[in-house]
């Protein structure tokens, strides 16, 4: 192969006074707080005990840091700090909590219910399931992107153990309606876990007040390291049991053995503190800021289509189409900016996105979209910049597309018999 | 994802866009791919009549970077060459010159069927019998 460079790294530099290239990719993950890795420094070499020593100072502190942490984590969603279980992240969140209570519970009734926008994490997991004789519902969801309430009232029926509904989608942005999952869920008797992870710190999120019983979250998306997460179970009212699907010391009361990761969970606990401190000024801003975006591109470019319902959607998300050019082609026009698109061409099973499907668009749309992420560490003139530059290539992008100068002369695409390959 | 610079060269300067009078006997177009598989290419390519040798060509296509660079470059390569030689340009070369991964060889393949339809369209149009597997143009009806 002939000299091959990376356009991510290319264009760096600045563009009047804005410092390419700009990150706007925060639901993948988010740059960590200065503050958070400050609170951290001192757990690697300093305080490096362990979190399970009992006998001597070192494990002590160790293990001081990491109650401090179970507290500011149980602070932002108001929990108890006994109530939250260390993991290594959402994924092993998601399939601690899943497998977990299908194993305990699994005397009671072996059915679960999920949805078809889940994170893979939670999909695959309840996959697998189904292959141990486990039954799954995955429930669909409107063009809003959201699930219906009756679909789950008539899911539900006396074998049901486990409801499993995302808070917000990582994709999309839209919010679930948690409070009436939930509320539905403690008049059955089933349990209720929520993967948490894009909403946490982003909205409020009350476990009592929306009767969450389990909830997985993690620290990368809110501004803290990577490889630390937890997990919420509950402790009364009902008193969730979970089966641990990692054996070893026993630590966390047996759910969940393995050494603490305590700068990690330093990190987690200290990110908690400032988003619970920070999250009402910061959505603000960001809801401004995506809105700002929104409205430039809708009222400079035709065609443009908006993914999920605006109504119940996280602050900082956009997810757009941008009809007759594709995501791919549209990512490398734009390389100075980093957000993500739903086309095939982006993705490893040159499938596009599910999550998109699932809204009922069509495959030539989901190919066309993009998902912006704003967060903490963005600026207006960065907005500014990103709307431009996107206008800019979707224009020469359109006087490219074949597709786009059809439907300008008037052909209804949907009559063209097209030789599918 | 990483290009290679000749793909970038072909999507930041795309020869040979636009379009062509689809009417006129001496264009021929191709319009292969679908827009739900994320590709759609159109081709045309303008012969003269006496020489059958191929004098300009024109393109629009819907899809990622290689696609985009694959159909500039069909473009290029079927200019100044006869129809019968055109006909020659092969998927593999196209994978060759643009240092195309394997993820994208399917944007290779769609700028040899949108080559080969342009062709098939004026072979058609002219009276000239196509060749057995030529790909057909997409039809709006």
């Amino acid at each position: 192969m002939s000299a091959v460079e990376n356009l991510t790294t290319k264009q760096n530099g600045t563009h009047k006074g804005v410092k390419l290239p700009i990150y706007m990719d925060n639901h993948a993950t988010s740059p960590m707080d200065p503050r958070v890795l400050e609170a951290m420094l001192p757990y690697f070499t300093q305080i490096f005990g362990n979190a399970a020593s009992r006998n001597h100072s070192f494990g002590w502190e160790a293990e001081q840091a990491v109650e401090k942490a179970r507290e500011q984590i149980a602070k932002l969603i108001g929990a108890t700090a006994k109530e939250i279980i260390f993991t290594s992240g959402a994924t092993e969140s998601n399939n601690l909590a899943i497998k977990g209570i299908a194993e305990m519970y699994k005397e009671r009734g072996n059915h679960i219910i999920t949805q078809v926008t889940e994170h893979k994490a939670v999909l695959d997991t309840c996959k697998r399931l189904e292959k141990q004789g486990y039954r799954v519902t995955y429930l669909p969801v409107n063009a809003d992107g959201l699930i219906e309430l009756e679909d789950l009232k008539r899911a539900m029926d006396d074998k049901t153990i486990l409801v499993t509904i995302m808070f917000a989608n990582n994709e999309i942005g839209v919010i679930q309606p948690i409070a009436e999952i939930g509320k539905l869920c403690h008049e059955r008797g089933v349990i209720f876990h929520t993967d948490a992870v894009q909403a946490v710190g982003k909205v409020p999120v009350d476990v009592n007040a929306l009767n969450i019983d389990v909830l997985s979250l993690t620290a990368h998306k809110i501004y803290g390291p990577k490889g630390v997460g937890a997990l919420y179970v509950r402790r009364r009212n009902p008193r969730v049991q979970i089966s641990a699907q990692i054996d070893g010391g026993g630590h966390e009361r047996g759910m969940r053995s393995g050494t603490l990761n305590v700068a990690g969970i330093v990190g987690l606990g200290k990110a908690c503190e400032l988003a619970r401190e920070e999250m009402a000024t910061e959505a603000e801003r960001l809801r401004k800021m995506r809105d700002h975006l929104k409205a430039k591109l809708e009222s400079n470019l035709d065609y443009v289509h908006v993914n999920g319902s605006m109504e119940h959607h996280l602050p900082g998300n956009l997810n757009m189409s941008f009809v007759y050019v594709e995501g791919e082609s549209l990512l490398m026009g734009i390389n100075d900016i980093a957000v993500s698109s739903g086309s095939a061409c982006t993705s490893a099973t040159l499938e596009p996105s599910y999550v998109l499907k699932a809204l009922g668009l069509g495959d030539d749309v989901a190919h066309s979209s993009i998902r912006f992420g704003l967060g903490r560490f963005n600026t207006d003139a960065e907005v500014d910049y990103v709307a431009d530059k996107v206008i800019d290539i979707v224009q020469k992008l359109r006087e490219l597309s074949p597709l786009y100068e059809m439907v300008k002369e008037g052909i209804d695409l949907s009559k063209i018999q097209w030789e599918a390959h | 994802m990483a290009y290679s610079d000749k793909v970038i060269d072909h999507y930041n300067n795309p020869r040979n866009v636009g379009q062509m009078d689809k009417g006129s006997s001496e264009v021929g177009t191709g319009l292969v791919g679908a827009p739900e598989c994320g590709d759609v290419m159109r081709l045309q390519i303008k012969v003269n009549p006496d020489t059958q040798v191929i004098e300009d060509a024109k393109f629009k296509t819907f899809g990622c970077g290689s696609a985009i660079a694959s159909s500039s470059l069909a473009t290029e390569w079927v200019k100044g060459k006869t129809v019968e030689e055109a006909m020659q340009i092969k998927n593999t070369d196209i994978v060759k010159e643009l240092a195309l991964p394997p993820v994208k060889i399917h944007c290779s393949v769609l700028a040899e069927d949108a080559i080969r339809a342009a062709i098939g369209d004026w072979k058609k149009k002219n009276g000239v019998e196509a060749a057995a597997g030529t790909p057909v143009s997409a039809t709006i009806g």
